[in-house]
């Protein structure tokens, strides 16, 4: 067992490279971007020895850009900032909101989406949030670098399809078009600063007599990973996002949910929270569509 | 292990420490630099007693590598009074008697002054958003958020 070490490699190469080498010397290797996650973590379940790698100096994990067709948001950037950026706000509202609810003020200031997604909890706030907005992850990877749309990067309970040599660079998010909109809701015991015991994003497009020509609708906490309800935008698309369809939205997100009891919830409870969930969070999507 | 050399600026002043890597800037402050006013309290990040601004923005220094301050800008508590005196926040806090224990005072101040920064005149519950990551066990709050709000108001005048 080796000792802990820390490097900020400046580039792509570098981090790789910095990740190859202390593989092969048989050190274990951890990427660092806000470390609310990985710091805690390191001093309590898994206090083994290994190198961090913080990819915090390296441009593209900082970069975030708004483009005519794509938005990218770096690994790097802690929540504060993009919820300072008020273009981006008003373009992906519930990704934003689902990052701002994680944490306090000083967590929001290192925490990252990029992080949220890679510690890979069930319970992930921006998780259903990236995966309705179609968000792609971009992997820097030993052969150059890959993609993996965000539905499928999440394996199960804190585990992802990242290899040991790889990383999250960042997340490619498709421009909302002017009738597109997104929201997220999660459900705690609270106001502030609690971990979900269900969450709900909904992202939906209406056409220009308000009808929805495309949804996307996903849940959080209720299932090992996050869960991609297809029936739940089925149910949606072609109407008015009425009560009658979100209804039936909401329906089919409580048939979906396969929850575990814990503290934080019931089986059941979750399973009906998160049809509610849903049937807000699609009325909030529709109604910012629509404006 | 090897130490790790990091430079940085602590409340304005060049600082050389000799770090281990997985030493927090918390640990870094009171152990190596003798800066007592930040304090811990869970090391978790759920507190805001080790709260500093990193850069300007206000993070837990539990949470933050002592290596990851390389070349950056860290405020403690010990930056917040002036030459000649204190800052209207520590005032406004003896005034309002917002202490008991006082663990938690200075990861308040600290957080309470980026606030104040960010919007000179915030309402209640935009301060107490905004310190909900700082927790007190002996006030009740109540007496942290009026003090707060009257410092905003004097800093308002002074302005």
């Amino acid at each position: 067992m080796g000792d802990y070490a820390y490097a900020a490699p400046t580039s792509l190469e570098e981090a790789l490279s910095v990740l190859e080498s202390q593989a092969n010397d048989g050190q274990r290797t951890q990427i660092l971007a806000g470390g609310t996650d990985v710091l805690v973590q390191m001093r309590s379940i898994d206090k083994e020895p290994r190198t961090l790698v913080d990819i915090k100096q390296i441009a593209e994990t900082n970069e975030l850009s708004i483009g005519a067709d794509e938005i990218f948001i770096g690994a790097a950037i802690p929540s504060a900032a993009l919820n300072e950026n008020d273009e981006l706000k008003g373009l992906l509202p519930g990704l934003i909101e689902a990052a701002d609810l994680i944490g306090s003020t000083q967590i929001q200031g290192r925490a990252t989406i990029g992080g949220n997604l890679c510690n890979s909890s069930p319970a992930g706030d921006t998780i259903p949030a990236l995966v309705v907005v179609s968000a792609v992850c971009v992997i820097a990877s030993p052969g150059g670098s890959r993609e993996v749309a965000v539905g499928d990067f999440v394996t199960g309970v804190g585990q992802n399809c990242l290899g040991s040599n790889e990383f999250l660079v960042g997340l490619k998010i498709p421009r909302p078009g002017n009738n597109s909109a997104d929201a997220y809701l999660r459900f705690i015991p609270r106001t502030e600063m609690d971990i979900a015991v269900a969450g709900a994003g909904v992202a939906l497009t209406l056409d220009d007599g308000g009808t929805c020509t495309s949804a996307r609708v996903a849940i959080g906490a209720v299932a090992p990973t996050v869960l991609l309800v297809e029936a739940a935008s089925a149910a949606l698309v072609g109407t008015k996002v009425d009560d009658d369809a979100l209804n039936a939205a909401a329906a089919a997100c409580s048939d979906a949910a396969s929850p575990i009891t814990d503290k934080r919830g019931t089986v059941e409870y979750r399973k009906k929270v998160v049809g509610v969930l849903c049937k807000r969070a699609g009325g909030i999507a529709r109604d910012r569509a629509s404006s | 292990m090897s130490k790790l050399h990091v430079t940085t600026s602590v409340n304005g002043q060049p600082e050389e420490v000799l770090c281990e890597p997985h030493q927090s800037l918390l640990d870094v402050l009171r152990d190596e630099l003798g800066l007592t006013g930040t304090k811990e309290g869970c090391s978790t990040g759920d507190c805001g007693a080790c709260s500093v601004t990193l850069d300007g923005r206000l993070v837990c220094s539990c949470l933050v590598l002592a290596a990851e301050a390389e070349g950056k800008e860290v405020g403690t508590i010990e930056g917040v009074a002036n030459p000649d005196g204190l800052h209207v926040l520590q005032q406004k806090f003896l005034e309002h008697a917002a202490l008991q224990c006082g663990i938690c005072t200075p990861g308040f101040i600290v957080a309470a002054k980026v606030l104040l920064e960010r919007d000179p005149n915030p309402d209640e519950t935009t301060i107490r958003y905004w310190l909900a990551g700082n927790l007190c066990r002996c006030t009740g709050y109540d007496k942290i958020i009026r003090a707060v709000q009257d410092a905003a108001t004097e800093l308002a005048h002074e302005a």
